[in-house]
């Protein structure tokens, strides 16, 4: 068990109230005590350890945080780690497996589709949500769907390509 | 037979980011990643106000929480003569306020605690007591007889300007305009904008009381600058001080200067003798850090009938904020201003700069270009058109007569720079044939018989890049030279060190094709390093779209002394005399038998295993590369709007841009960067931009204010290039990271512009935002950009 008290807030005082929470994170049950102000973020990246979980800007507007919450894009920065107990969270760390890119990530390097690459965990998972439910979006569809993420490199041109590329290989993977 | 350079990564290839295998697996290593252990977090307490007296400062409640560990104050710092630092403009800055605030957001005390959540309540614990002052938020207001002084700490400081600079023939200008048939006047606002990566600043300083070793793991684009600073604020030998700067989460200039947070968390660290953490918020990244442009131009242009332009004037007013911490070279005041009008052929200008105190963020740092030519190819922009407008000639062809004719090289502009290589009016040509230039001049005839507005916008520019040359480019006397280290092992596989840093650029991937390209070794076989003070050569970071000019000539030249030790190498296996042998890609053979040849990496295994009588064993070596002149690329961008005039909305129909940035070392990697230029300057010609109130607050201090273009808003783009290598340069390159920043916002504006035309309405300042356009359109008047400003004060 993960226990963000123990690992994040070693020399803490005991009064301070915590929570239990167990996340399902990746495919994988994980437990952590909180303290109910903690942010979903903080939890993935300190106490989970998995920093693709980016934060730009803390307050709902840049998307780096995006994760997937039942399969839905959120932003991590402002959702409360309590809030996420008993659900479903996919961050950049499950797209792919040890051996092998997903698509959404085989398009993005194909593409060029990041630079600094700060933006592009969210972009991705943001992605994988619009072709999960539209496996062939149109250009518009793609920008309107990625439109609560910030990216301040690539001017989303090929960020669009990418996700395209993307969608082409998941139809045949879909098709075969 | 010889390799296909293609295929081994070299010159031209289009290869896929190396660092990318990281990025798309969330495995980056950014600065809020990197956790040590025992590691505390520090935060800042920021002032409210932009210009107060600070009477008192409590602390006991801070002390007071549990898990906080240090609270600093601005007099703690003085106590340790740190409460001061000096900038990259030879300036001094506050690192911890101690008699009065100068602007909103100003750094006043730092709380480290156990964790950042613990050092934030430390903040909200302690009680400032501020007697406001009044405050100055525009260069009239500073420059008012009277005006309160904002740098009352400064000895000889009797009024708020912080510098009176010119350039350029004063007499022979009034001569050339005494001559004008026609006299072009333009007065702008390039406005206040902030590089906003998407990543804030911030750094872990760790000193290690054992060995009095201090790491700094820093958000930083020029991370040996930094080492020389911190071994003098603090006072450190320079060799117990290492600076690691991780991936960078995009930079555009944001992250050259030198913050309060940094200093702050070394001290930190010292006192307390554990790692330190500041890793800063959006706010405080946007009301703190180096900010950029924010100058008012009056421009003249002295024209004959014919179109000829006879002479400039120009006189900038900037805003630099409470601190003049512009980071350029020491020489020039306001940057390279004077590298307007470069591209075209003008007998004579003059350009006066005055900068002035304001309370605003401190900065002036140059967000994605060299030095303020952003600034210098907007005016000149919108100058060209306004100038065209008034002799009633095609844009188009204005610009024509003017340009710099492709044999005029090399060519002295009229302010001193040495232009060197281009070919204009093919740029332009491209770029006007890629438009459709005559059909859309037509469309728009059309289209305004039926009440709609349709402009198009072009800007051509040459701009220069990659300072120096060491004689004229310095930062605090340091001449700005680039490094490079090359070690090749013994299997022929190698590594590369630069004194260049990357925030996405792609090092990794481009730096590895020019050694391939210079010696055959494939890309893939060679590692690249940057960022590390302890293991990289010095060198002077990455930004001005250095890197290529300066740092990837210095890989060319460490490989062509590679290339030159493994030519005695080869002769030595081939048992021929060095004058026989002959290189093609990746081999030598001897000249009068072809089939007879050794491989690079023969000859770096003979480097280590076999290596000629009285040879220095291995196969590495390092360049200091001092370029000659600067680089100057050449671009047209060109836009074409359409303005809705019931509402002042106007959205881009399409974008062209032609660039050349002479050899390209990978065409893919050089696409994205204009395409994120462009981004840039759409942003600064639409939406970004940060503006203050009368009382000094920060209008901009969040994504909410201060608007970045979404992939909604984002036009899309088609790209040209022309191709004139640079003739100096050893590979031909140009640099390109920032010639769509700083030439893209004119194409837009003078697009929107002339929409307008005939309306009698010859400016508004950017943003163009809609409330502007329609303001403009339904009074039929220029839209200023100033910042409002109390009355009672002036
Ligand atoms: S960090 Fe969550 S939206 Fe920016
Ligand atoms: S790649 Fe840098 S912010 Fe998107």
């Amino acid at each position: 068990m993960t226990s963000l008290n123990e690992e994040v807030f070693p020399e803490q005082a005991s009064d301070i109230p915590v929570r239990t929470v167990t996340i399902t994170v990746n495919g994988e049950k994980r437990s952590a005590n909180v303290e109910p102000r903690l942010l979903l973020a903080h939890l993935l990246r300190q106490g989970f350890k998995m920093t693709g979980t980016h934060t730009g800007c803390d307050t709902t507007n840049c998307g780096a945080c995006t994760v997937l919450f039942d399969g839905k894009p959120i932003k991590s920065c402002t959702m409360l780690a309590v809030q996420a107990d008993g659900h479903d969270v996919m961050t950049i760390e499950g797209l792919a497996s040890a051996s092998e890119l997903h698509p959404i990530q085989e398009g993005f390097k194909d593409e060029h589709g990041l630079q600094c690459g700060f933006c592009t965990p969210g972009m991705m998972l943001t992605a994988k949500a619009l072709l999960d439910v539209n496996p062939n979006p149109t250009e518009d569809e793609i920008r309107w769907a990625l439109s609560g993420n910030l990216c301040r490199c690539t001017g989303y041109q090929n960020i669009v390509k990418s996700v395209l590329w993307a969608a082409v290989k998941l139809r045949g993977q879909a098709a075969n | 037979m010889s390799l296909d350079e293609i295929k081994i990564g070299g010159m031209g290839a289009s290869r896929r980011r190396v660092e990318d295998n990281r990025f798309i697996r969330g495995k980056g290593n950014y600065i809020d990643d990197i956790v040590l252990p025992g590691m505390l977090h520090m935060e800042i307490l920021r002032s409210p106000f932009a210009h107060a007296r600070i009477k008192s400062i409590d602390t006991s409640k801070a002390w007071g929480i549990p898990g906080v560990r240090l609270v600093m104050t601005g007099e703690m710092m003085a106590s340790r003569n740190l409460a001061w630092m000096p900038t990259l403009s030879y300036d001094t800055q506050a690192v911890l306020a101690t008699d009065k605030v100068r602007f909103q957001g100003q750094e006043v005390a730092c709380v480290i605690a156990d964790d950042a959540y613990i050092a934030k309540d430390g903040c909200e614990a302690i009680v400032v007591e501020y007697e406001p002052l009044p405050v100055i938020v525009n260069p009239l207001q500073a420059m008012a007889p009277g005006a309160p002084l904002i740098r009352d700490d400064k000895e000889n400081q009797h009024d708020n300007v912080v510098f009176d600079w010119e350039v350029g023939d004063k007499s022979g200008t009034e001569r050339a305009f005494a001559q004008a048939d026609v006299v072009s006047k333009l007065d702008l606002h390039y406005p206040r904008s902030h590089p906003s990566p998407m990543e804030t600043c911030g750094s872990i300083a760790d000193f290690d009381r054992a060995t009095s070793k201090l790491t700094v793991y820093m958000t930083s684009q020029a991370p040996h600058i930094i080492r020389a600073a911190v071994a003098m604020v603090a006072e450190l030998p320079e060799h117990m001080i290492r600076i690691v700067s991780p991936d960078l989460g995009g930079g555009f200039g944001n992250k050259v200067p030198v913050y309060p947070g940094y200093v702050a968390s070394i001290l930190a660290s010292i006192l307390l003798e554990r790692p330190v953490k500041w890793i800063e918020d959006k706010t405080g990244n946007l009301i703190s850090t180096g900010f950029a442009r924010d100058v008012y131009l009056r421009g003249e242009m002295a024209l004959r009938k014919d179109g000829k332009i006879l002479g400039i004037r120009m006189h900038t007013d900037s805003d630099h904020g409470a601190f003049f911490s512009d980071a350029q070279p020491s020489k020039f005041k306001i940057g390279l201003m004077h590298s307007a009008f470069a591209c075209y052929d003008i007998p004579v200008a003059h350009l006066t700069a005055r900068g002035v105190y304001t309370n605003k963020a401190p900065g002036g740092v140059a967000y994605r270009c060299s030095f303020r030519v952003t600034e210098a190819m907007f005016f000149q922009e919108r100058m060209v058109q306004a100038a065209a407008d008034d002799l009633d000639m095609d844009q188009a062809e204005f610009r024509r007569i003017n340009f710099v004719g492709d044999d005029d090289f090399p060519h002295r502009t009229a302010f001193g720079f040495l232009t060197d290589s281009g070919q204009y009016g093919k740029c332009l040509d491209v770029g006007l044939e890629a438009i459709g230039y005559k059909d859309f001049l037509k469309q728009k005839e059309e289209a305004k018989k039926r009440g709609r507005l349709l402009g198009i916008g072009i800007s051509t520019m040459t701009e220069p890049l990659g300072a120096g040359n060491s004689r004229e480019y310095d930062i605090l006397g340091i001449k700005m030279f680039d490094s490079a280290e090359l070690r090749v092992h013994m299997t022929g596989k190698a590594i590369l060190r630069t004194g260049a840093k990357s925030q996405g650029q792609g090092h990794e991937t481009t730096w590895a094709q020019i050694v391939a390209h210079e010696l055959g070794i494939p890309a893939d076989d060679i590692t690249v390093e940057e960022g590390d003070t302890d293991t990289a050569p010095f060198g002077m970071g990455t930004y001005a779209s250095r890197s290529t000019p300066v740092a990837g000539a210095a890989i060319a030249m460490v490989s062509r002394k590679i290339r030159a030790k493994a030519r005695k190498l080869a002769a030595h296996l081939l048992e021929v005399s060095e004058e026989d042998v002959e290189w093609e890609l990746g081999r030598f053979y001897v000249r009068s038998s072809p089939d007879r040849g050794v491989t690079i990496q023969e000859c770096a295994m003979a480097a280590y295993t076999n290596m000629p009588d009285g040879m220095e064993p291995g196969l590495e070596n390092n360049a200091y590369y001092d370029p000659p002149n600067l680089t100057w690329p050449f671009a047209c961008y060109i836009a074409t709007v359409e303005v809705d005039p019931q509402t002042g909305v106007w959205d881009v129909l399409n974008v062209v841009a032609v660039d050349d940035c002479g050899v390209r070392i990978n065409p893919m990697i050089v696409e994205g960067q204009i395409m994120g230029g462009l981004t840039e300057a759409y942003a600064m010609a639409s939406m970004q931009f940060i503006t203050f109130d009368e009382e000094g607050n920060c209008i901009g201090s969040n994504y909410m204010d201060y608007l970045l273009p979404t992939a909604w808003e984002t036009p899309g783009f088609e790209l040209h290039e022309v191709v004139t290598p640079c003739p100096h340069h050893p590979i031909g390159a140009k640099g390109i990271g920032e010639c769509a920043t700083v030439g893209g916002p004119a194409a837009f504006v003078n697009a929107v512009m002339d929409a307008l035309k005939g309306t009698g309405v010859r400016n508004i300042d950017m943003p163009l935002l809609s409330d502007r356009v329609y303001e403009a359109l339904t009074k039929r008047r220029d839209v200023s950009g100033m910042p409002p400003m109390r009355t009672d004060d002036v």
